[in-house]
This record gives structure tokens, C-alpha cells and sequence, in this order.
């Protein structure tokens, strides 16, 4: 199913149902965001508080369940992760600067 | 062979559905419709259907279960008025625009306030622009006609468009008249099953239904919701045939009553359509060309259809059962005289509320209004009440 910004109405699916299941991903809603949590690894214990309160999926978690780098992609700056951390290893600074 | 029986509205709707036998049917009870759903969970109580009653809290929940049954592949069917059609509201434009081909019973309300419980077309007209298809329903037997033909119109493949079959609240949903029923294997047969080609339900191809969709998207997407309304029309003539071929009552877009001659004609919707009959009969016995010309389809509203029928009358009434408070006509008349003006149909037309609220029509008022189309000539003021008490 190959649709986009171009498509016309011919092209549309019915309802703009869509076909695939897991299709959420393809919704890049990071673009929301106004505030950015930044992550400061020397401070950060891996003590696994700031992943589960995420209400996307803007921290990835390895198999090590260490977490990494934040996923723009998603994360919409609501700054929950910053008040979960108890070592201040996310601090929240405002986009753009 | 059709069976005789006699059965007000509702419960020759009710009778329908339970011939219809959909997968799911979640109402809530209000007047004048709650019959409807009253009768249908005594088919329920005693295993005449197979039918999933849900007894849900609101008409908001309502609607949104029938959404969710029909997404998931199930036919879903439902009956409301007035109120109940105002609260389920949000939910009747998501139906139509996720081309859910539900089907309701709409039982038309007067619209509070004041609080007033008897028929008019204030609840209808609130969701005219709303992407259901629209039938309504002289009488009894309109009303159950109209109901087994929905699914096939709603469910059609060039369609796909949610449907509601109106009758008129009290006037025609609880007067008991004589009524043809059909055998419920020819109904079966007729109304077929539901088999969607993409539903929740099909584990083996997963969906997303009514997903975000925004500026690059929702132009195009309510385009094709005008394209299946357009493509509406022939499908509801080619049911209709074969409805007739079944049954040999006759449907169309409209009823052309005395119309070929007519110079005098009223347009109107549901149950006065009776009265109006009645006074044609007695007008032309007096040689006067009076006509009546019935919708049977609301939307997609057939305006070339309607505009072509009124383009040799010498004056035409339009009757819109619901109350004038915009400064600017009805809704039937408004769509009526635009379609007329757009097909160089120019006809004097003339718009009168009447009926609000239960109000009776008489015979008389109806005289009245052939009456004006005979004799008036001031044209300036068209928007006219019918009925109304009013001093000097």
C-alpha cells in the first residue's frame, strides 16, 4: 500500500482504513514537541524508572535492559522521565536552543 | 404469497429486523422509537434471532457499539429519535465517514426545547449533511418496505454508507394499520448476508479503522464519501426493481402522485403525504390540477430528478415539518429551489413550516395551501407558517 501526501482520492483507501497492523510507527509525532529531554549517561544508574513512565516508546531499552539514546521520533517533551529520575540525569531544555 | 397483517410502525420495523436478523443490535429506549428495541429483545428472549442485543447506557454508546460491531465485520442495526439521534451525534459522522453500513430505525421527534415529545423532521434535518443515506416512510408499510431493502443498498459495494429509514413519531409508529408482510425466507434471501471485505475481525489481515487523517487526507477522503452518496442513487433504483419483482410494490426516488398534468403541486415528506392525497382526490374531482409530489429519498437528494417532475407546474409548495429560525427557508425547500435553480427550473415556489411538534395537518390546511398556489401572486415573502395561531 503505497500512500502519501500526493495520493488522490482514487488512490484513498475507503474510510482511510488502513491495511497493516503496527502502522502507529509510521505517525512520527515528535514534531509535537516544545520542551526536550536531554539524557546525561555520566549521571545516569540504569536504574530502570524513566522507561516504564514513557507514555510512547521514546526510550529503547536493550536486551541488557540498559536503556539508550532517546527516540526523538516519538518523544513529545512531556517531561515525564525528568520528574521520574531520581539522579537528575534527564534535564528537560526547551527546543531549539 | 404476502401475509396480511395489521402492525403499527414500529412494530412493523421491529418485524423486519427480526426477519433482517443482524449480528448485533444496541439501542437505547426513548419515544417515540423505544418500541422498536422493545419488541426486538422479545425476538432476542425467545431465540427467534440470533441476534447480540446490547442494552447499552446512552445513544452515544449506542451508536459507537454498533461502529465497533460493524467494524468488526458484524451487521449492526440500531432505532432512535429526536434526543437520542442528538446524543449519538458525534458517533453518526464517524459511522458514515469509516463507511460502516449501519442500519437505524429513525422515529421523527420534535427536537427539545421546550420539551415537546411528538413527530417532526427537527431530528432528521440535524443530520442531513451528516453522510447517511435517507429514506422515509409514507406509512407502516413504507417503513417495513424501506427497512428490507436498506441493508442492500447500504451494503452495496459502490456504496458502503451508513442508512436510516424515517417514519413519522406517533402518526405513523404507533398507528396500527394494514400492512403486507413477506415470508421470511423471501426476505432472507432478498436481504442476503453480510460479508465485508476487510473487518477487524480477520486475524489473518489485521486493519486499522478511523486512523488520524489530516490536511493532506480529509479533502480526498470526503470526496469518495460524495462519489459512494452519487453512486447511491442507481443502486437504490436497482433494489428497488428487484424489490418490486418480488413483492410488486413500487419504489423510487419519489412518489409522483396525479403529477402529469399537475399545475398546483405540494412537495412533502412521511405521513402528510396521506392527507395530501386525500385532498388531491377532492380537488381534482373540482378540476383542479393538483398534485403531490412525495420524497421517498432524502439523500443522496435526487434535486435534477425532483426539479425535472416540478418543471410544468405553475406554482409549487414545499412542506418542511420543522420549525423556520434561520431567516432563510427549510431544509427540503432550500434543496428543492437550489436544485430548480441550478436545472433553469423556474418555477414560483412557496415554504411553509407546519406540523412542529406534533401539531395536527389537516385536510383544510392542505386546501389552504393549494389555495395559495391558485391565487397568490406576491411572491416576496415565501417563507410562510402553516397552522400557526397568531393575532392581528
Amino acid at each position: 500500500m503505497d500512500i502519501n501526501k500526493d495520493s488522490t482520492w482514487e488512490e484513498l483507501t475507503p474510510g482511510g482504513t488502513i491495511y497493516e497492523a503496527g502502522n502507529a510507527r509510521e505517525f512520527k509525532t515528535g514534531d509535537w514537541r516544545s520542551m526536550t529531554p536531554v539524557w546525561i549517561p555520566e549521571k545516569c544508574k540504569q536504574c530502570g524508572l524513566c522507561y516504564p513512565v514513557c507514555p510512547d516508546d521514546a526510550i529503547p531499552v536493550g536486551k541488557d535492559l540498559c536503556r539508550g539514546e532517546f527516540n526523538y521520533e516519538y518523544c513529545k517533551g512531556c517531561g515525564i522521565c525528568a520528574k521520574a529520575c531520581p539522579f537528575k540525569a534527564i534535564e528537560m531544555r526547551e527546543e531549539g536552543k | 404469497m404476502s401475509i396480511r397483517e395489521r402492525l403499527s410502525g414500529n412494530e412493523a420495523t421491529a418485524y423486519a429486523m427480526k426477519q433482517i436478523n443482524p449480528d448485533v443490535v444496541a439501542a437505547f429506549p426513548i419515544t417515540p422509537s423505544t418500541e422498536i428495541p422493545q419488541y426486538f429483545s422479545t425476538y432476542v428472549a425467545n431465540g427467534q434471532v440470533d441476534t447480540e442485543f446490547v442494552a447499552v447506557e446512552s445513544e452515544h454508546s449506542a451508536m459507537s457499539a454498533c461502529i465497533g460491531a460493524e467494524a468488526a465485520g458484524a451487521r449492526a442495526m440500531t432505532a432512535t429519535s429526536a434526543n437520542g439521534l442528538e446524543y449519538m451525534w458525534e458517533m453518526v459522522q464517524i459511522a458514515s465517514s469509516s463507511r460502516l453500513p449501519i442500519v437505524m430505525g429513525l422515529v421523527n421527534r420534535a427536537i427539545s426545547g421546550p420539551l415537546n415529545i411528538h413527530c417532526d423532521h427537527t431530528d432528521a434535518m440535524s443530520v442531513r449533511d451528516a453522510g447517511w443515506i435517507m429514506l422515509f416512510s409514507e406509512n407502516n408499510q413504507e417503513a417495513y418496505d424501506n427497512m428490507l431493502m436498506a441493508h442492500r443498498i447500504a451494503e452495496h459495494k459502490d456504496v458502503m454508507l451508513p442508512l436510516m429509514v424515517c417514519q413519522d413519531g406517533f402518526i405513523t409508529s404507533h398507528a396500527i394499520e394494514a400492512i403486507q408482510l413477506e415470508e421470511d425466507e423471501k426476505v432472507k434471501a432478498f436481504v442476503g448476508e453480510y460479508h465485508p471485505e476487510h473487518y477487524l475481525l480477520d486475524r489473518d489481515n489485521p486493519i486499522a479503522v478511523g486512523p488520524m487523517d489530516l490536511q493532506p487526507y480529509l479533502t480526498e477522503h470526503k470526496k469518495q464519501q460524495a462519489v459512494a452518496m452519487a453512486n447511491a442513487k442507481q443502486v437504490i433504483l436497482d433494489v428497488a426493481k428487484e424489490f418490486e419483482d418480488m413483492t410488486g410494490r413500487h419504489y423510487e426516488f419519489f412518489e409522483r402522485y396525479q403529477m402529469d398534468d399537475a399545475e398546483f403541486v405540494i412537495v412533502c415528506m412521511n405521513s402528510t403525504a396521506g392527507t395530501v392525497k386525500t385532498v388531491v382526490d377532492e380537488l381534482r374531482e373540482q378540476g383542479i390540477k393538483a398534485g403531490l409530489l412525495k420524497i421517498r429519498v432524502f439523500r443522496p437528494f435526487p434535486g435534477e430528478e425532483i426539479a425535472d417532475a416540478l418543471r410544468n407546474a405553475k406554482a409549487v409548495a414545499v412542506l418542511d415539518k420543522v420549525p423556520l429560525v434561520s431567516n432563510v427557508g427549510g431544509p427540503l425547500y432550500e434543496d428543492i429551489t437550489s436544485s430548480m435553480f441550478n436545472r433553469g427550473v423556474h418555477v414560483n415556489t412557496i415554504n411553509y413550516t407546519y406540523g412542529v411538534g406534533g401539531r395536527d395537518v389537516t385536510a383544510d390546511q392542505i386546501k389552504s395551501v393549494y389555495h395559495d398556489l391558485q391565487y397568490t401572486t406576491d411572491m416576496s415573502v415565501p417563507y410562510r407558517f402553516l397552522g400557526l395561531k397568531e393575532g392581528k
